[in-house]
């Protein structure tokens, strides 16, 4: 055999050809625009189609953007500078950017109060965010809602305070009783906040004018702020709720199953939009005679009912995601029911449920533009009330509807993002 | 030590009530149970108490009572002096007509922009994803109030059309002689149906069921005898039936928007408001970028390797998007395809904003304000969008019940 292969190889190359250079077609931008451009005549048609929209919608919106008038008093100024020319009028922007992002009421010389309570929201957030931030960091977040609440609201500091002390006195005596029995350590733990707050209320009568800011009252929260408050405020409050509901939903007692079942699928069939016409007009009947409670709560009573039910959805969908293995672990460890949720099952089913939650936060925060429909002043109310309809400003569509656009995407389009990138972290599963 | 396999039988104390988790679930239903009746009856009777010190009671006798407005758009016939009851029921049909054609177009949006997400062509994945990104990061109330106020703006008056009896050039056409976009809303030709036109309903339903015979006849051949059958029949069998009837009867005519007889505007034809187009664009385009996004995932959840096994059994790849990706993936897109669908009926409700009539302006705007039956209305509308939530969600559950994969 080698004999025979010896014989009829005739001639080995002892030396390497030197290497060409590919081909123009295969390589470089030539190669990436036939591969992604133009790798059929459909596509070579969509890329010419799509160039000339592209250069089509830029032609309208570029001379628009860089010809707009920064600095006029009203768009008949405006118009008188275009000269005729189709240009933005954004000297509506820079003229009411306070009524857009405060609302016309809230006092102008305050207004370091919301801003700073921004800042602070998002040192508050990073920890819950970003798992690799000092777990220190957690403490300033738990102290949070009571400084946002100062800052944006102001009065006294001993309300915080005493609402502060009571959380912690609850707590503490939580603490104490938790390791006999979780309802036990519950009830008392509430009692015990009651009793402090019903104390503290002494004390803030006594002293109201201690360390305290310039109180705003809720009705004069407007603009982009109260979309802020209501989205941050609505969705903290409906985690708990939410988790509660899911656990109801899926929990073996039939009673409870079913007003936790009836409660969610009610909630999740009707539009929002009813909801705040029943935080309008029909939740007053339903409280006690003589209280009055601000529209603003209403609001945010509502939109957390309506935020918990899908909250709930998704964590159940957490709950179910995990193998029963975890379960039936948890019981032969002989932890109970409370143990067994609080220490095995729901860490591992929220941290399955966050990228879910964090859609649901988008789309709350989204469905905060809602109020505007029952006359409330939020960034959209804020434009087709007051702004579009002065005298000053009407007519000015795009560049307030763009400006109310390009703020919600920048806040809603991070999120997302972040969602994205919590989901690549969190996915332990190699495809 | 001794394994106790039964707890001991002595007799049953109160303590157990709380401790022994065979009684403690009952306990606790029984608490939550009365929480939930005090606080029912504390509401209740703060709903009395306020009731009757403003003098109120719970009727829904205003719904026989004749509204007073004016509907811009209505489905079936309405006057101002129709009852509320008859102005909601314009406001339901208004909502459901909008929903339904939003979610047509919305999914026809969606799987051209999920497809075209995936495609190889570089500039038109970038465009889609801008369209999907700049869609689903802004409220759709401001989408709805961006493009509601390009439809305002837009459209001529309706009297450029219009020729005076011939004496005048009209400034604007009419597109194709029978569609005209104005500034008052999209006037389209109306269908006229002379008589007979019962006949042609019969043979457009025959061609429907032969069709669907014969798809069914193809299939069956294929897989009894191997043998495919062409598809053209199809349509032979479903179009034929109903233009032969239409050609030897000539019932149903078309009657276009007349732009001769009135001096000031346009007469006959169906007039779309512009409302009912402006929210019907909105909520199409913003539920699209959604469902794309649906559309797209499921594509991608179908592994390549099934692609890849139906192109080694030698499948076509038109056929092996048809019998093999599609099926599959059509389990992952449905449901949330109709959580869409039931997005955009809950949406419909912001139709308030463009001024367009669905039931969340007739019953809960104009008559709630005009009779000040707060609780009555509020109540009316959720039963209505609570029953349309219920039976979308049953039709889902049957659907998800027949595709899921059986197993185990």
């Amino acid at each position: 055999m080698s004999d025979t292969h010896a014989q009829t190889v005739g001639y080995v190359r002892e030396t390497f050809i030197p290497e060409q250079a590919p081909p123009h077609a295969v390589t470089g931008p030539v190669k990436w625009l036939r591969e992604n451009l133009f790798p059929s005549w459909f596509y070579g048609i969509l890329t010419i189609v799509s160039v000339l929209f592209i250069f089509y919608v830029l032609s309208i919106f570029l001379p628009w953007l860089t010809g707009g008038v920064w600095d006029a008093a009203n768009i008949r100024e405006c118009r008188e500078i275009f000269a005729g020319d189709s240009a933005g009028c954004f000297a509506v922007l820079t003229e009411r950017w306070h009524q857009l992002l405060f609302g016309f009421s809230y006092p102008q010389h305050a207004y370091w109060r919301p801003t700073l309570a921004l800042i602070l929201l998002a040192v508050a957030v990073a920890p819950v965010l970003f798992s690799n931030l000092p777990r220190g960091m957690l403490a300033f977040t738990a102290l949070y809602p009571f400084i946002a609440f100062y800052l944006v609201w102001g009065g006294t500091i001993l309300i915080p305070l005493v609402a502060l002390a009571g959380v912690i006195g609850g707590y503490l005596v939580y603490a104490q009783l938790v390791d006999r029995s979780l309802v036990g350590g519950l009830i008392a733990g509430v009692v015990a906040a009651a009793v402090i707050w019903w104390l503290g209320g002494f004390v803030t009568a006594e002293m109201p004018n201690l360390l305290a800011l310039e109180a705003v009252p809720s009705r004069d929260m407007g603009g982009f702020m109260l979309n802020m408050i209501l989205g941050v405020v609505c969705v903290s409050l409906s985690l708990p709720i939410g988790i509660l509901l899911a656990l109801g939903r899926q929990s073996s007692l039939p009673i409870i199953k079913w007003i936790c079942v009836v409660f969610i699928e009610f909630v999740r069939g009707v539009p929002l939009i009813t909801l705040l016409f029943v935080a309008n007009v029909v939740l007053a009947y339903f409280l006690p005679p003589g209280t009055n409670f601000d529209l603003i709560l209403r609001v945010i009573i509502m939109i957390t009912l309506f935020a918990s039910a899908y909250i709930a959805e998704v964590i159940r969908g957490g709950l179910a995601a995990l193998p029963r293995g975890q379960y039936e672990a948890a019981d032969s460890l002989g932890l109970d029911y409370a143990q067994s949720m609080r220490l095995i099952i729901l860490p591992q089913a929220l941290k399955i449920s966050i990228p879910g939650i964090v859609n649901v936060a988008v789309g709350l925060f989204k469905d905060t533009t809602l109020v505007s429909i029952i006359s409330m002043f939020d960034l959209v109310g804020m434009i087709r009330g007051p702004i579009l309809a002065s005298t000053d400003w009407n007519g000015v569509y795009w560049e307030l509807f763009g400006f109310a656009a390009l703020l919600f995407f920048v806040v809603c389009y991070g999120i997302s993002q972040y969602s994205q990138w919590l989901e690549r972290k969190l996915a332990t599963d190699h495809r | 030590m001794t394994a106790i396999t039964d707890p001991p039988a002595d007799g049953f104390k109160l303590s157990m009530l709380i401790n022994d988790t065979r009684y403690r679930g009952l306990t606790f239903q029984f608490v939550a149970l009365i929480l939930l009746i005090v606080m029912m009856a504390f509401l209740g009777m703060n709903l009395v108490r306020n009731l009757a010190a403003a003098g109120l009671n719970i009727s829904y006798g205003f719904l026989g009572e004749p509204a007073g407005y004016d509907i811009n758009q209505t489905l079936i016939d309405y006057t101002s002096q129709s009852t509320h009851l008859r102005a909601a029921m314009v406001g339901l049909l208004n909502t459901l007509l909008v929903a339904f054609m939003a979610c047509i177009t919305a999914t026809i949006l969606g799987v051209i922009a999920g497809v075209l997400r995936l495609s190889p062509n570089w500039l038109v994945r970038k465009l889609m994803s801008v369209y999907v990104e700049a869609f689903r990061n802004v409220p759709v109330l401001i989408w709805i109030l961006i493009i509601g106020t390009i439809v305002t703006i837009s459209g001529a008056n309706p009297r450029d059309f219009l020729t005076r009896g011939g004496s005048v050039e009209p400034q604007s056409e009419l597109f194709l002689g029978m569609f005209a976009f104005t500034n008052r809303g999209f006037y389209s030709p109306a269908l006229d149906l002379g008589p007979g036109w019962i006949v042609v309903l019969i043979a457009l339903i025959a061609g429907i069921v032969g069709a669907v015979a014969w798809r069914w006849h193809v299939r069956r051949t294929l897989y009894n005898s191997g043998r495919l059958l062409p598809s053209w029949p199809t349509w032979v069998i479903l179009i034929a039936p109903v233009v032969l009837a239409q050609l030897v009867l000539g019932a149903i005519s078309l009657s276009l928007p007349d732009v001769e007889s009135n001096n000031f505007n346009i007469q006959g034809g169906i007039l779309i408001g512009k409302p009912l187009i402006a929210l019907w664009l909105a909520l199409s385009v913003y539920t699209g970028a959604f469902i794309a996004e649906n559309v797209r995932a499921g594509i991608l959840a179908v592994s390549k390797g099934q692609t890849e096994a139906a192109a080694s059994l030698g499948l076509r790849p038109k056929r092996i998007m048809n019998l093999v990706v599609l099926p599959q993936a059509l389990r992952v897109i449905i449901p949330p395809l109709i959580s869409q669908f039931l997005n955009i009926t809950k949406n419909s409700s912001l139709a308030i904003a463009v001024g367009y009539a669905d039931i969340t302006a007739t019953l809960g705007g104009i008559t709630l304000n005009q009779t000040g039956r707060a609780i009555e209305t509020v109540l009316l509308l959720m039963l209505f969008y609570l029953i349309i939530s219920l039976l979308i969600s049953a039709v889902m559950n049957v659907y998800n019940a027949t595709v899921a994969l059986k197993e185990r």
